[in-house]
């Protein structure tokens, strides 16, 4: 029995899709070119970033195309002014308060065809580092300056780096961390509005925190805010080059479960271990054993 | 769950006030005592998790008792509820009423610093606190003190609210004398909502009943929940919180949703600036708000109802509290309401500090122990509310005014009011005027008419009036002749929203005024989407820059990013808070209030 | 079970059944990402029951925890059973269909009341009664176990006992019920697919059934040995007994991973010859004539098979370092010097010939196992998807041989508990560390736990020890030192050693060596000793 389908236009163009699909979805298979930052393949759509947005008519607002369902008869705009505009001030405004220049994926070239200016907010801030949250209680702005989330580099242990000046707040590792993979809820979001920030309780260290490093929130972290200690490290180095990457898929030599593994190699040694999110075992997720505990290889007596 | 806590453990006294609020705890599982008779088996598992939405108020106990909340004290609440400390504290650091730092003064004094307590008096309160208890946040004895938005008092201004560990909330309106009476603008006259405040005794059910009360739920039980549904579709109610839907069409999909696992929910967490009508009607006449609900559970067919009351409300807070008991106990409340066959439990909840939790899916998380963040709509709270369940929201003085629909009769409550904009209604007057309260008139008066009735102080001209609160619109001398009306609000290019009017004099320096709200809405975002969490910050900086004339690139050029920022958050915030967030400054640059060269 | 030895479930049923059991499983730890599809499950609603002795983080998503003593499984799914058929909660329609033996079993069962199943295994009454009929009734079930069931002197009877549960309801042999062993080793399940068991050839076929041996010694040009092979119980009481003279041992390190460390010593230091091939120069390999430095993984290419019986393929990522090769071509070297002309197969030559040969493989070509991420067993051709869910066949109308329901009593553990060693001590495994830490001991994890005593802090109170102290463990065979860890997941009486540490701490050297005759596997799971506190 196959679904049954709805028809809706997008950019004009009348389009059959299955019903239940999102409108992320029908606009891609419509050929459309839609932004996309926060969703994740495997999770709930968080719809935060708005990047994906578009106009439907008869919405008062542009609406999150990444977790809005299709429904018979919708007219879908991706291409008009308004979306365009909401686009454009989304990737300016994350521009202006986090570093994006590790951000993977498709950001670079969007940020390129939106036009987007992160610098016409003024000058960043010093880097003086979060306060400790106190919700609602005013935030004295320096005149000139714009704020943004600087935190310093927090590095607690081999596995992996926090650099959460790079966060865009996307919730994927929060999800990851929590009900949609993971669930240690290691990490969440603690504080409101400007300041919430990714946090364990009371910001403890990562080792004395819940965390129990599978990682699986460095697998969505989209900015480079997450990221394993060996990556950490060549980047800052300038040895990392995804060009010069092999990436080899096999099965953990661990448990039984069969997960599978991607070994990202540069020069003959692995730098990375993910897991590919459109397999039934895994989605994407791994343990800490299946992430990091490849180390004694090549490492033979 | 596996959940990991901290090393650090409760106090005696942390731990006895999250017991008064979960029970104690029945196994060393879940953070009891040492004996290990349960050694060979554990419940637990969702029957634990189906209780977290008790976070919130066992934040409050800890938070009441000790004046923070400190490790050990989230890590047993966790531990009884099953709720990952990470996630808790995310919980308790959304709130502004909850310390999560370092220990706090036992006393702590939150001053109103906005719109209208700045204008009356606030300004040289704050100095003069600073100068007794030294800097914000900071003092080290037994007082401390920080700022606050609106406390809901602005006809009692300058306010503060003093937290007491141990003890309890106390509001100070005005700070230096107390009026704890209800205040009410106008002559009594005629009024119908309000005909009860400040007439009954608001602690005593008796003293309601005999001015009537409980009248409208006997009718509302004789006419059937259809009748009351039908009823309210004829009346044309529409909310009075801010979004204007009718009443009956929300009524009619909850009741039509199946099953009895549904909600009502009366939304009483009043914190729009300039807004303090709901705090007047459950300071006055609390049982009003409870019989309405019950009616509401009557006709929708939900079981169970809670009323979500601003943490900023003690006194209506407490009220409240002692009528569910008092209705409760008179079986009006409970199993076989008023020996009507039907079921209706109803739970007080408090905020604790979150404008963002007035939105009613943000008020959905907040009451299921998550944090305050709205969902995106659709699916909308008559399908997919609270607990994912069915749920009506309505705000308080819609449901005051679902009394007397059914007391004068649908048709009567539609002849008053405009074609759109039926029966009476409320509105808050404050800032520059001679009598700053709560009045009733009928939808349709002229807002000339209100400063009249209130009187303009101030320089005694008009310079500009906040119709709708922070997330309202100015509206400039030539408008006073605009019908207080959806439809009339409207046209202004406002909007009646909560029913706020603050009144700002021609001599008003509007820089800071515009600064301060868009601090307010920089401060209350939620945090979640992109366009309010990081657009009011940038509006709130271009504000201060125009303020103190260090623009960037000149006034055409701010005004160029106001409208941008303005624009990418009207369009693409998730909730009302980051649409609105700058309604009043474009408003207030159209009128050319602020940033004139 | 009842045929070929896997497990009858897809992970995927695990997000969508009704009601998940996990029997001496500590999944949330020792299996994370299967605990993943549980987890999924938890959401959609599943409940989850956890029958564990140590309220282990796996047993701390469970609706209901049972806490039953080491050891006493079998007297718990006999209660379970018991109070299933007098409660007419069995599934009589399937049992007369599907199965035999219910009258025998019945009566076995009869004596194990709630009253007595409670005395045995401390579990109250009302919880075992509570799970017996929360798993009859539910509309579908999972059953899983791991090593908790199957280290110990009876394992095949434990493993017997729960599969008459299944049995008894219904819950196997369609789409959301089924039976899951989850594998501990990533080709565990791959070796006995593969015929590394004693009485197998590849694909689980019988090796003393002359037509299927004639098979392989047609396709081989050799002649195999009628008769099974020892496991490896078997092959220790040999090596006592000075039947076994010499060892080829591939990838293992039984010097540490096997019951009674002191016994190993004396059995491999006995030998006449023993060659080891590993990728480490392990304790074992040390007492080897010789060592063959074997390429690891990541290094060769080759197939594993999951707990969900899902092929899959390993690929090569990086060079061996030095000598080392891999396993095959070392064999075909041994192989080539002692005589024989085997030229080296590719990996995918050599599993073209084994799915020439067994039947259930016969459809996984490396091409189909690349497109589809790995089939599950039986494929017996090109055109088969895989198989989702093991014996469906039981619901059909011609189910077949039917289903044995089985006669399993309880017996207490071998290594009794006494005034002398009044302390249970149980085994397994923590997160971030696997088996004897050889590969794991490599990593930097910061929530590694070294070579602990874990103990309830009750047990610590009256010995007088806290966290940190130093303790001598005591058992009939021997004795170590570690430090103590307060756990409150344990009660008193029971403490809890991993298995990873043996340089620090060889908790082989306190286990008893009593197997299960029926498969030889250690009763590693239940020792008894006392704990003496090292003065500082």
């Amino acid at each position: 029995m196959s679904d049954p389908s709805v028809t809706v236009t997008v950019d004009g163009r009348d389009l059959e899709v299955p019903a239940g699909v999102s409108v992320l979805d029908a606009c891609r298979v419509g050929g459309a070119d839609i932004p996309t930052l926060c969703f994740g393949p495997t999770m709930t759509p968080a719809n935060a970033c708005r990047v994906c947005v578009v106009e439907v008519e008869g919405s008062r607002t542009l609406v999150p195309s990444c977790s809005r369902r299709v429904e018979e008869g919708m007219r879908i705009g991706t291409e008009s002014d308004r979306v365009l505009h909401s686009r454009r001030l989304v990737m300016e405004l994350l521009g202006s308060a986090s570093e994006l220049d590790r951000a993977g994926g498709d950001l670079p070239r969007w940020m390129e065809l939106s036009g987007a200016d992160p610098s016409r907010f003024g000058e960043a801030e010093p880097e003086k580092g979060r306060q400790p949250p106190s919700p609602g209680h005013g935030h004295e702005s320096i005149p000139g300056r714009a704020a943004t989330v600087f935190e310093p580099v927090k590095v607690e242990d081999e596995l992996y780096v926090r650099d959460y000046s790079r966060c865009i707040l996307c919730y994927r590792c929060v999800d990851a961390c929590g009900v949609e993979h993971q669930n240690t809820f290691a990490i969440a979001v603690a504080g409101r509005g400007f300041d919430a920030h990714i946090s364990t309780e009371f910001d403890v260290a990562l080792p004395d925190s819940a965390c129990v490093y599978c990682g699986n929130c460095v697998a969505v972290c989209p900015t480079g805010a997450l990221v394993g200690k060996i990556e950490y490290d060549m980047r800052e180095e300038g040895v990392w080059d995804e060009t010069r990457q092999e990436v080899t898929r096999t099965v953990c030599s661990y448990c039984g479960v069969g997960c599978n593994l991607d070994l990202h190699v540069q020069e003959g040694r692995i730098v990375k271990v993910t897991s590919p999110h459109d397999h039934e075992v895994t989605q994407g997720n791994l343990c800490i054993k299946g992430r990091f505990g490849w180390s004694y290889v090549g490492s033979g007596q | 769950m596996d959940i990991r806590l901290l090393l650090d453990r409760p106090t005696a006294a942390e731990r006895e006030a999250v017991d008064r609020v979960l029970g104690s705890a029945t196994s060393d599982w879940d953070g009891g005592g040492p004996s290990r008779a349960d050694g060979h088996v554990a419940r637990g598992g969702r029957a634990t998790r189906r209780r977290r939405h008790l976070l919130l108020p066992a934040l409050h106990a800890v938070q009441d008792e000790s004046g923070s909340i400190s490790r050990g004290a989230l890590g047993y609440i966790c531990e009884r509820l099953s709720i990952p400390p990470a996630e808790a504290y995310g919980v308790a650091t959304f709130y502004a009423l909850f310390d999560t730092g370092k220990p706090r003064a036992p006393v702590m004094v939150h001053v109103c610093d906005d719109l209208v307590c700045m204008r009356r008096g606030g300004a040289e309160l704050r100095i003069r606190i600073e100068e007794t208890l030294g800097p914000e946040r900071e003092g080290a004895g037994e007082r401390s003190w920080g700022s606050s938005p609106c406390l809901g008092q602005c006809d009692r201004a300058p306010a503060a609210l003093v937290h007491t560990a141990g003890t309890g909330y106390e509001t100070l309106a005005p700070y230096d004398g107390v009026t704890s009476q209800v205040t009410i603008g106008q002559d009594r006259g005629e009024l119908t909502l309000l005909r009860r405040a400040g007439v009954v005794d608001p602690a005593s059910l008796d003293s309601y009943r005999a001015a009537g009360g409980y009248s409208m739920l006997d009718r509302a039980i004789g006419i059937g929940p259809e009748g009351v549904i039908a009823s309210l579709e004829i009346s044309g109610l529409r909310g009075r919180g801010g979004a204007a839907f009718p009443i009956g069409a929300k009524w009619r999909g909850v009741a039509e949703a199946m099953g009895p696992d549904k909600f009502v929910i009366a939304n009483a967490d009043e914190s729009e600036p300039g807004t303090f009508k709901d705090r007047v009607l459950m300071e006055g006449d609390p049982f009003a708000l409870i019989e309405a609900l019950t009616i509401a559970g009557f006709a929708t067919g939900a079981t169970k109802g809670f009323i979500y009351v601003r943490g900023e409300y003690p006194v209506a807070e407490t009220l409240l509290a002692g009528a569910v008991a008092q209705a409760y106990e008179a079986g009006l409340l409970g199993r076989d309401v008023a020996g009507a066959g039907f079921t209706f439990e109803l739970e007080l909840r408090r905020g604790a500090g979150a404008y963002i939790c007035g939105e009613e899916t943000a008020l959905f998380a907040s009451i299921e122990g998550h944090r305050g963040e709205p969902r995106q709509k659709p699916p909308f709270p008559t399908e997919c509310g609270l607990f994912g369940r069915p749920t009506a929201v309505n705000n308080v003085e819609t449901l005051v005014a679902v009394l007397a629909v059914l007391e004068m009769g649908a048709e009567t409550f539609a002849s008053i009011g405009t074609e759109r904009s039926k029966g009476p209604k409320l509105f808050c007057v404050s800032g520059d005027v001679t009598r700053p309260g709560v009045y009733e008139v009928p939808f349709g008066t002229t807002l000339r008419h209100m400063l009249d009735l209130a009187g303009v102080g101030g320089s005694g001209r008009v310079g500009a009036v906040l119709v709708g609160g922070a997330a309202g619109a100015f509206v400039g001398p030539e408008s006073l002749d605009m019908e207080l009306t959806f439809e009339g609000a409207g046209a202004v290019g406002a909007g009646l929203g909560s029913g706020a009017l603050i009144v700002f004099d021609d001599e008003t320096d509007f820089g800071p005024v515009l600064a301060r709200i868009a601090r307010f809405f920089r401060d209350e975002s939620c945090g979640q989407c992109v366009p309010c969490r990081i657009g009011t910050v940038r509006q709130e900086e271009a504000l201060v820059r125009i303020a103190t004339g260090r623009t960037i690139g000149g006034l055409e050029e701010e005004r160029t990013r106001l409208g941008d920022l303005a624009r990418v958050m009207t369009d693409a915030s998730i909730c009302g808070l980051g649409q609105t967030a700058s309604t009043a400054i474009q408003s207030a640059m159209r009128l050319g209030l602020a940033g004139a060269p | 079970m009842f045929g070929a030895g896997g497990g009858t479930s897809s992970y995927r049923e695990m997000e969508e059944t009704d009601l998940i059991i996990l029997w001496g499983s500590n999944a949330r730890e020792a299996h994370p990402i299967f605990f993943h599809h549980v987890l999924k499950g938890i959401h959609n609603g599943a409940r989850l029951y956890v029958v564990d002795p140590r309220r282990t983080p796996s047993a701390q998503w469970a609706d209901v925890w049972l806490g039953l003593d080491v050891g006493s499984d079998i007297a718990l799914a006999n209660a379970m059973g018991r109070e299933i058929i007098v409660s007419d909660l069995h599934n009589k329609a399937f049992i007369d269909h599907a199965t035999s033996g219910f009258e025998d079993y019945a009566a076995a069962v009869e004596g194990y009341t709630l009253a007595r199943g409670e005395t045995i295994t401390g579990v109250p009454a009302e919880a075992i009664r509570e799970l017996a009929h929360a798993y009859a009734t539910a509309p579908t079930a999972q059953l899983c176990w791991t090593l908790g069931i199957t280290e110990h002197h009876d394992a095949v009877d434990n493993v017997l006992s729960l599969v008459n549960l299944a049995l008894l309801t219904g819950h196997v042999g369609r789409y959301g019920s089924g039976l899951v062993p989850i594998r501990g080793q990533n080709n565990v399940q791959g070796g006995g697919d593969m015929g590394a068991l004693p009485n197998r050839l590849p694909g689980f076929q019988d090796v003393e059934n002359p037509d299927l041996r004639a098979k392989f010694e047609d396709a081989w040009g050799v002649t195999i040995p009628p008769k099974r092979g020892l496991h490896i119980s078997l092959m220790h009481e040999a090596m006592d007994e000075g039947r076994l003279r010499a060892l080829y041992v591939v990838g293992e390190n039984p010097l540490q991973s096997e019951a009674d460390g002191e016994a190993m010593q004396r059995r491999l230091g006995g030998l006449d010859f023993m060659v080891v091939q590993d990728i480490f120069l392990t304790p074992t390999a040390e007492l080897a004539d010789v060592v063959l430095p074997a390429a690891g993984w990541a290094e060769v290419e080759g197939t594993v098979t999951s707990s969900e019986r899902r092929v899959q393929r390993m690929r090569k990522a990086v060079q061996p370092p030095g000598e080392a090769m891999g396993d095959i071509e070392w064999l075909c070297m041994v192989a080539r010097a002692m005589g024989h002309d085997w030229p080296t197969p590719t990996a995918e030559e050599a599993w073209d010939e084994l799915r020439s040969l067994s039947p259930m493989h016969g459809g996984m070509s490396y091409a189909r196992l690349e497109e589809m991420g790995g089939i599950q067993w039986p494929c017996p051709d090109e055109s088969h998807p895989g198989t989702l869910f093991l014996h469906g066949r039981l619901w059909e109308e011609d189910t077949g041989p039917k289903a044995p329901l089985s006669v399993v009593e309880w017996t207490a553990p071998v290594d009794p508990l006494d005034d002398d060693y009044p302390i249970r001590l149980t085994t397994g495994r923590r997160l971030d560390s696997f088996n004897t830490g050889v590969q794991t001991g490599r990593y930097q994890s910061p929530r590694r736990i070294a070579g602990v005593l874990d103990l309830s802090p009750e047990d610590a109170e009256s010995l007088g020890v806290g966290e940190g102290d130093m303790v001598q463990i005591v058992s009939r065979r021997g004795r170590v030192t570690a430090p103590i860890r307060l756990d409150r997941s344990l009660r008193p009486g029971l403490s809890f050693m991993a298995v990873h540490f043996p340089d620090d701490v060889d908790v082989n050297r306190l286990t008893i060596d009593a197997w299960d005759p029926k498969s030889g596997t250690a009763e590693f799971k239940a020792t008894a000793v006392r704990i003496e506190p090292v003065p500082s």
